[in-house]
C-alpha cells in the first residue's frame, strides 16, 4: 500500500465527487459520479477488499449510474432549465467536514498501519455468505425483492 | 404426542398467523380457496389445543413452560416463553372452538362481501393473537400478541370501512383500548424494574413465582393495579366501557368473536393470569387491588344491564350484556373465585357465540334490519335460529340445571356471598342476575314473538352452513353444564388443581334456589312488562316501549348510555378546550418573549437559507409575534415541505452531537 | 511510507461532505439521490477501512457489512429513482423547491 497510489487515488475520487455535485448539467454530474465511483473502487482494491471494489463496480457503474441515466432522460423536459445553487447547504457541509475532520485528528487511535493479513479469497467470503451471514443475506435478497416490486408499482402508469 | 406438543406449543399461535399470511396474498376472487384455508388453520389450531389439552386432564396441576432467550445485551437477556397450565388449556379449546364456529358462520354471513378473503385473514389473525395471549409465559409476550388483537379488532371493527360511523368505532376502540394499555405498559416496565424479569414461570425465578414475589413487596398493588387498567380497556369495564357497544359497527361475526372468544375475554384472562400479583399479602383473601377490581366489576355489570333494558338495537343489548357479564367475571376474581370467574368466562364464550351469531342470523334473515322494534314473530320463520337462540337467552340468563351459565352464575354469587369485606356486592349481583334476566326476556318478546312488524314480513331462515354452528354453539351451551355442575365439579376442579368427587347431594344449595327465584322474578316481570310490546295497548302507541311509556324520563336516561358518552365529551373535550385557551393566555403574555426569541432564531436561520424559506419559517415567525394562536403554529411552520432544510438541520444535529462528544471526551 | 487509517477516514469524511453539499445545495432530486448515494459510498470507504486495519482482519466483518451496505443502496436508489419519476409524472417536475406538500 503505497502513499503516493494513496493520495493521487484520493484526489481522482474526490474531484470527481465535487464535480458530480457541482456540475451544472444533470448528465455529466451523473458520468462524474460514475468516475468517483470507480476511484472509490480503487480504494477499495487498495485496502485489500478486491471483492468489494468489483461488486461496487458491478453495481454502482453497471446499474445505479445507469439507472440515473435513465431517469435524467425519462425526466428530461424537466433538465434545461436553470437551477439555483444553495450556498447554505455548502457552509453547512463544510461545517460538518470541519468538525468531522477536527475530531478525526484529535483521536490519537487512529494513526496506526495496516496490518499484514492473507488475502481476502472470493471463497472465504462466499463461505462467510453462507454460513454465519446467511440470514442477512436472505433478508437483503427479500428486501432487494421488495424494492424492485416497490419500484415497479411507483412507476406504473395510473389506471384510467 | 403429548410430549411433542410441549416442545411446539408455539405451534398454536403460529399456525394461524401463518394461515392468515397465506390468505392476505390470495387474489380477491379465490373466496372459497380463502374459507377452506381459514377454516383449515382453525382447525390445525384445535387439533394442537386438544393435544395440549390431554396432558393437562392427566395430571393434577399440570404445569410446564417452555422458555427461550429472545436477545441480550450485555449480561441482561431478554426472555419469552410459552405455558400450558390447565387456565391456558381451556382457554385454547374455548377459542379455537368457539372461534371455528364463527369461522363456519362467517362463511354464509359474508357470502355477498366484496372483501370476503381479507375479512378471513383478519379473523385468523385475531385467533392467532389471542391463542398467542392465552400461552404466551412472558408478560411481554403477553403485551405483544395483546397488541396484535387490538390492531386485529381495529382491523375488523371498521371492516367496512367506508361507513363512516365503523371507521369511527374503530378508531375509539383502539384509542381507548390504547389508554388502558399505557398502564399494562408501565405496569409491565415497573415489574421488571424490581423483579428483573416479564416471564410468569421459570423454575421458581419467574415473577409469578415466590421468589419473584418476594423482590415486589408494597410496590404490589400498584402494579397489579396499573396491569388491571389495561384489562380494564380490553374488557370494557367501567370507565372505558364505551367502546364495546360502538364496536357493533363491525361485522356481526366481528361482534361474536370479540365479544365472546377473544379480546374481551382477554382481561379477565390476564386477571386471572396475574391473580399471584393481586392477592400478594392477601389477608382473609381479600387486598386493595383486589377490593379495585370487586368494585369495578359492580358497578360495570349493574351499569351495563341497566342500560342493556332500553337498547333498541339487537347486537347492542348483547353487547351491553358483554360488558355486564365481564362486570360479573371481574367481581368473581376480586372476591376470590378464580376458578368461577374462568369457568363463566368459558360458558359465556359459548353461549355469547352462540347469541351474536343468532343475532346475525336475524339480521341475515331480515335484510340487515338491527331494530328489534321492527321485527317480531320470528319464531315461525327462523325456527332454528329460534331454538338455539332461546338456548342462549336461557344460558345468559342464568337458568340453572341445564344451562351451563346458570350453575358458572351460581358459583359466583356464591364466591361473592362469602367476601367478607361488604355484603354490597352480593345484593347488587343479585340485582343483575334480575335485570339479566328481564332484558333478555325483552330482547326475545321483541324478536321472537307477537306479530311480524315491517322488517320480519319477509324474513327467511338462514342457510345450513349458519345454522350448523348455531346447534353446535348450543349444544356447547348445554353439555358444558355436565362439567359445572356442584355435584361433579370437575372443571373447578381441573382449574384449581383440588381434588373433588362426584356427590349427588350438593346439587342442591341455597344459592341455587336464591339464583332459581332471582332468574324466575326476571324472566316473570319480563314477561308480564313486555307481553303487548310491539302492539298497542290502551292509550300507548305501538312502537313505544313499554318502559319508555311508564318511565320516560328512566328510559331517555339509559337508553342515551347514562350519558356517558356525553360526559366524557363534556370533560374531555372541555379540559382539552380550556388547556388550549390556557396557553393560548400563556402564549400571548407569557411566552411571547420567549416566541420572540425563537422568532429571531427563525428568522436568522430563515435569511441563512435564502429566499427559500422566506414563505415558509418567516410566514409563521411573523404571525407567532403579532400574538399568534399558539407555539403548534410555530413549530408546523417550521415544517416547510422542504426537504433539504429538513436535511440540513439534520446535518447541523450530527455536527452538534459529534462537537458533544468531541468535547466530553 | 504507508498511509494511516487517518488518511482514509479523512477521505472518507470528504467524500461525505460532498455528498452532504449535493444534497443540501441542488435542486433537483436527482443530485439529492446521488448526493446521498456519495455518502453512502463514504460509509462504505470507512467500513471497509476499519476492517482492514483492525487488529484481527481476518474476521470478514467489515466486508460483509460493506457488502450488505451496498446492496441497501442499490435498492434505495432504485426506489429513490422510481419516485423521482412518479414525482415528475404527477407534477411535472424534478424541483424539490415546488414539492412542499409536507408544508405544515
Amino acid at each position: 500500500m503505497s502513499s503516493a497510489a494513496f493520495v493521487i487515488i484520493a484526489i481522482f475520487t474526490l474531484a470527481a465527487a465535487l464535480a458530480a455535485a457541482t456540475l451544472r448539467k444533470l448528465m455529466h454530474a451523473a458520468l462524474s459520479f460514475a468516475v468517483a465511483l470507480v476511484g472509490l473502487a480503487a480504494l477499495f482494491f487498495l485496502l485489500g477488499a478486491e471483492f468489494v471494489g468489483l461488486a461496487l463496480v458491478f453495481i454502482y457503474i453497471g446499474a445505479v449510474a445507469v439507472l440515473i441515466v435513465f431517469t435524467i432522460l425519462l425526466t428530461r423536459r424537466d433538465v434545461g432549465k436553470d437551477r439555483g445553487f444553495n450556498w447554505a447547504g455548502v457552509l453547512i457541509a463544510l461545517a460538518v467536514f470541519c468538525g468531522l475532520t477536527w475530531s478525526i485528528l484529535k483521536t490519537q487511535s487512529l494513526s496506526i498501519v495496516a496490518p499484514h493479513i492473507r488475502a481476502l479469497t472470493v471463497k472465504r467470503i462466499g463461505e462467510a455468505l453462507m454460513t454465519g451471514y446467511v440470514w442477512p443475506l436472505q433478508c437483503v435478497g427479500l428486501l432487494l425483492t421488495a424494492a424492485l416490486i416497490g419500484a415497479l408499482i411507483l412507476v406504473m402508469e395510473e389506471k384510467r | 404426542m403429548s410430549a411433542w406438543i410441549l416442545d411446539h406449543l408455539w405451534l398454536i399461535p403460529a399456525v394461524p398467523f401463518a394461515a392468515s399470511l397465506i390468505i392476505l396474498s390470495l387474489p380477491n376472487a379465490w373466496r372459497r380457496s380463502a374459507a377452506a384455508l381459514a377454516v383449515t388453520g382453525q382447525v390445525a389450531a384445535l387439533g394442537l389445543s386438544v393435544i395440549a389439552f390431554l396432558p393437562t386432564v392427566q395430571t393434577h396441576g399440570f404445569r410446564t413452560a417452555q422458555n427461550f432467550t429472545w436477545f441480550t445485551f450485555g449480561d441482561n437477556g431478554l426472555r419469552l416463553g410459552f405455558v400450558l397450565d390447565p387456565l391456558a388449556a381451556a382457554m385454547l379449546l374455548m377459542i379455537s372452538l368457539v372461534g371455528l364456529c364463527i369461522f363456519v358462520f362467517s362463511i354464509g354471513y359474508m357470502a355477498d362481501d366484496k372483501n370476503f378473503v381479507r375479512f378471513f385473514a383478519y379473523l385468523l389473525f385475531f385467533s392467532g393473537a389471542m391463542l398467542g395471549v392465552v400461552i404466551a409465559n412472558s408478560l411481554l409476550l403477553l403485551f405483544i400478541s395483546w397488541e396484535l388483537v387490538g390492531l386485529a379488532s381495529y382491523l375488523l371493527i371498521g371492516f367496512w370501512i367506508e361507513r363512516p360511523s365503523a371507521a369511527a368505532a374503530a378508531k375509539k376502540a383502539f384509542v381507548t383500548t390504547r389508554i388502558g394499555d399505557m398502564g399494562f405498559f408501565l405496569g409491565m416496565l415497573w415489574l421488571y424494574n424490581r423483579s428483573g424479569t416479564l416471564l410468569f414461570y421459570d423454575g421458581g425465578k419467574g415473577c409469578l413465582e415466590s421468589a419473584g414475589l418476594a423482590m415486589l413487596g408494597a410496590s404490589a398493588t400498584f402494579i397489579a393495579l396499573l396491569i388491571f387498567f389495561g384489562a380494564v380497556g380490553k374488557s370494557g369495564q367501567f370507565p372505558l366501557h364505551v367502546w364495546l357497544p360502538d364496536a357493533m359497527e363491525g361485522p356481526t361475526p366481528v361482534s361474536a368473536l370479540i365479544h365472546a372468544a377473544t379480546m374481551v375475554a382477554a382481561g379477565v384472562f390476564l386477571v386471572a393470569r396475574v391473580y399471584p400479583l393481586f392477592s400478594l399479602g392477601a389477608i382473609n383473601g381479600v387486598t386493595s387491588s383486589l377490593t379495585v377490581v370487586v368494585w369495578i366489576g359492580v358497578t360495570t355489570a349493574l351499569m351495563a344491564a341497566l342500560i342493556a333494558i332500553a337498547q333498541a338495537d339487537i347486537k347492542r343489548i348483547l353487547a351491553y350484556s358483554t360488558v355486564s357479564q365481564l362486570g360479573l367475571m371481574m367481581v368473581s376474581l376480586g372476591v376470590g373465585g378464580v376458578a368461577a370467574g374462568i369457568m363463566h368466562l368459558l360458558a359465556h364464550g359459548f353461549f355469547k357465540a352462540l347469541l351474536f351469531l343468532g343475532s346475525g342470523s336475524v339480521i341475515h334473515g331480515c335484510h340487515s334490519e338491527q331494530d328489534i322494534r321492527k321485527m317480531g314473530g320470528l319464531r315461525r320463520f327462523m325456527p332454528v335460529t329460534f331454538l338455539t337462540y332461546a338456548i342462549g337467552m336461557m344460558a345468559l340468563s342464568g337458568v340453572p340445571f341445564f344451562f351451563s351459565g346458570g350453575w358458572t352464575k351460581e358459583e359466583i354469587l356464591h364466591a361473592t356471598a362469602h367476601w367478607p369485606k361488604s355484603p354490597v356486592p352480593y345484593y347488587l349481583m343479585l340485582a343483575g342476575v334480575v335485570l339479566t334476566a328481564l332484558y333478555m326476556t325483552r330482547q326475545i318478546i321483541y324478536v321472537f314473538f307477537g306479530n311480524p312488524r315491517a322488517a320480519a314480513k319477509h324474513a327467511h331462515e338462514s342457510p345450513r352452513v349458519m345454522t350448523t354452528p348455531l346447534i353446535a354453539l348450543a349444544l356447547g351451551a348445554i353439555l358444558l353444564s355436565v362439567v359445572l355442575t356442584p355435584a361433579w365439579p370437575w372443571l373447578h376442579e381441573y382449574l384449581t388443581g383440588e381434588a373433588v368427587h362426584f356427590e349427588i347431594g350438593r346439587l342442591i344449595q341455597p344459592a341455587l334456589f336464591v339464583s332459581l327465584v332471582l332468574v324466575g322474578a326476571g324472566i316473570g316481570v319480563g314477561l308480564w312488562m313486555y307481553r303487548k310490546a310491539g302492539v298497542q295497548d290502551g292509550n300507548r302507541p305501538a312502537q313505544i316501549d313499554p318502559l319508555e311509556y311508564a318511565q320516560p324520563a328512566l328510559f331517555r336516561f339509559l337508553e342515551n348510555k347514562m350519558w356517558i358518552d356525553e360526559l366524557y365529551a363534556r370533560t374531555v373535550i372541555a379540559f382539552s378546550w380550556m388547556a388550549a385557551r390556557l396557553s393560548d393566555w400563556l402564549d400571548r403574555y407569557f411566552w411571547d418573549g420567549l416566541v420572540r426569541g425563537f422568532g429571531g432564531i427563525g428568522q436568522a436561520f430563515a435569511m441563512f437559507t435564502s429566499g427559500v424559506d422566506e414563505r415558509g419559517i418567516n410566514a409563521g415567525v411573523d404571525e407567532t409575534t403579532v400574538g399568534a394562536r399558539g407555539l403548534g403554529r410555530l413549530l408546523s411552520a417550521a415544517h416547510s415541505g422542504q426537504i433539504q432544510i429538513y436535511l440540513g438541520v439534520v446535518a447541523i444535529g450530527m455536527l452538534a452531537l459529534l462537537l458533544l462528544y468531541a468535547w466530553l471526551a | 511510507m504507508t498511509p494511516t487509517l487517518q488518511a482514509f477516514v479523512v477521505v472518507s469524511a470528504a467524500l461525505f461532505s460532498i455528498g452532504l453539499v449535493a444534497a443540501l445545495s441542488r435542486r433537483h432530486a436527482i443530485f439529492i439521490l446521488i448526493g446521498i448515494e456519495l455518502m453512502l459510498a463514504a460509509a462504505n470507504l470507512n467500513f471497509i477501512a476499519f476492517w482492514r486495519f483492525a487488529p484481527q482482519p481476518h474476521q470478514p466483518t467489515g466486508v460483509m457489512f460493506a457488502i450488505f451496505s451496498i446492496a441497501i443502496s442499490a435498492a434505495e436508489a432504485a426506489v429513490g429513482l422510481a419516485m423521482v419519476i412518479a414525482v415528475y409524472r404527477h407534477y411535472h417536475t424534478t424541483n424539490v423547491d415546488q414539492l412542499d406538500q409536507l408544508k405544515g
